[in-house]
């Protein structure tokens, strides 16, 4: 838990955990022209982007754009064919990407019961506790099912329990990729509630959706991407009022972008 | 007449029995770890080589018993590289025979195993930065289900066997005559009630061990940990 900020000469502030371990800033995010390239097309295609410290990102555009990949390079669990990222000054590393969690599309839970799933986190990080544990899952609505196999619950369960998951390492940025696809809407409704609680707690959210709807409820700002490129970054409300490109507008309208 | 002899009793048919299930239980024990272990390694760690070994594995998974039995002749026989443990002949040598029979079962079983379930958690492992020792305990433990019945089949496979453990073990009344050097002997002496009754012994247990794997099964998709 990083609970004490304070300012670091030159560079900006630096934080520390309890144990007095100190790390520099996370945020800004800094990302200059990032490549992707597989079976010779450019995925993502010199892409440029700067993320605050605070706030919820939704990163929206059609199918190909490069959405899931960027999330998954920002992580760490992609390497770039060329360009840079930089989490404040640091390049992505182990140790960052243990400052961060990522939620899948699709959850992949562990062979276990729903409580076996947060203590194996829990216990990774060295904060196992049946109490931190029960806090987790009723934070998600899943108490009740503590001992159920994890890989017997419903869809939206699942999201539930990875996002419980991704929120037991404490992370400083949040990345989701589209967790509420293919979700009813209920399932919708709790998911988004948690993020943005976990959002006005202070962790940096960044969000993959294609749901507009999803995007104007959650958004602080909005990244859209076509062609692999960055086409508009700007705040919410800019976006939905008055989207700056053309794709976006088209996209918007409910009109076929390629 | 097989039957009365099974209900009996008798003392020298439960002691084939007892030696049997000694001799291919400590194998499977001794199997389990290696091959567990091995097949972990090689299923979740990237190294040259690593195509060839999982090639030889899964060849050595059908090798001849007699083949093995003659390896391990040649090696502790008094002129062989391990003759000085002086193990020719004893239940010790039968066990090291059908723990080379069945290593490369299990090894190759449980690698496919762990490797189709570390490539499931794979990106989540890496998202949380899992150490290495750490995933492979994880997967371990949720593919246990599966792994067991890994195990299963090479108990299978060893009390079945019968070419390594005679050329090995040489079939010696009261200290190396298991279940089917036993069977062999006694066919060819003409006593088929004997070898019929350790025939059913043996028939019984490899049922019991496929109920017990198919009930694990069950188990394992009844929890949904399959």
């Amino acid at each position: 838990m990083h609970d004490a900020a304070q300012p670091m000469g030159g560079l900006g502030w630096i934080t520390a955990d309890e144990d007095g371990h100190c790390f520099a800033p996370l945020l800004p995010l800094t990302v200059r022209g990032l490549c992707y390239e597989a079976g010779g097309r450019n995925l993502v295609d010199g892409l440029d982007l700067d993320l605050g410290a605070h706030g919820i990102s939704m990163v929206m555009g059609p199918n190909g754009a490069g959405k899931s990949l960027l999330l998954r390079m920002l992580h760490g669990l992609i390497s770039p064919t060329a360009g840079q990222i930089s989490w404040g000054a640091a390049p992505i590393s182990p140790r960052v990407r243990q400052r961060q969690a990522l939620v899948f599309q699709k959850p992949v839970l562990l062979r276990r019961s729903v409580g076996d799933n947060i203590d194996f986190v829990l216990r990774l990080r060295g904060r196992a506790s049946p109490g931190r544990r029960d806090e987790l899952l009723s934070r998600v609505g899943l108490l009740g099912l503590a001992n159920q196999p994890a890989r017997r619950l419903s869809g939206g369960e699942q999201q539930r329990l990875s996002l419980a998951r991704a929120l037991a390492t404490e992370p400083e940025v949040l990345l989701l990729d589209e967790p509420t696809a293919s979700l009813d809407p209920a399932s919708v409704h709790l998911i988004e509630g948690i993020v943005a609680e976990a959002g006005r707690s202070g962790v940096r959210i960044v969000f993959v959706t294609h749901d507009i709807g999803q995007a104007r409820r959650l958004a602080d700002d909005v990244v859209f991407l076509h062609r692999g490129r960055v086409a508009e970054h700007s705040a919410s409300q800019d976006f939905f009022e008055a989207p700056a490109s053309e794709v976006a507008r088209d996209f918007l309208a409910g009109r076929i972008v390629l | 007449m097989a039957f009365a002899l099974v209900a009996s009793g008798d003392g020298d048919l439960y002691e084939i029995i007892g030696l049997s299930l000694q001799v291919s239980l400590t194998a499977l024990f001794a199997s389990c770890i290696i091959g567990f272990g091995l097949g972990t390694f090689i299923a979740v760690t990237r190294f040259p080589g690593r195509a060839v070994a999982i090639i030889t594995f899964n060849t050595m998974m059908g090798l001849p018993p007699v083949v093995v039995g003659l390896l391990v002749y040649l090696a502790l026989s008094r002129s062989g590289p391990l003759g000085v443990l002086g193990l020719l002949y004893t239940p010790a040598a039968m066990i090291i025979a059908q723990t080379i029979l069945i290593t490369p079962i299990v090894t190759a079983l449980s690698r496919q195993i762990v490797e189709d379930l570390f490539n499931e958690y794979d990106e989540l492992f890496r998202s949380l930065s899992v150490p290495t020792l750490q995933a492979m305990g994880a997967v371990l433990w949720d593919a246990r289900f599966s792994l067991i019945t890994v195990a299963l089949a090479g108990f299978g496979r060893a009390i079945a066997e019968v070419g390594a453990v005679m050329i090995v073990g040489g079939n010696i009344d009261h200290l190396t005559r298991v279940m089917t050097t036993a069977i062999a002997l006694e066919t060819s002496k003409g006593d088929l009630a004997l070898a019929l009754a350790l025939g059913i012994v043996l028939l019984a247990i490899s049922m019991t061990v496929n109920a017990l794997a198919l009930s694990l099964r069950s188990t394992a998709a009844r929890q949904a940990y399959a």
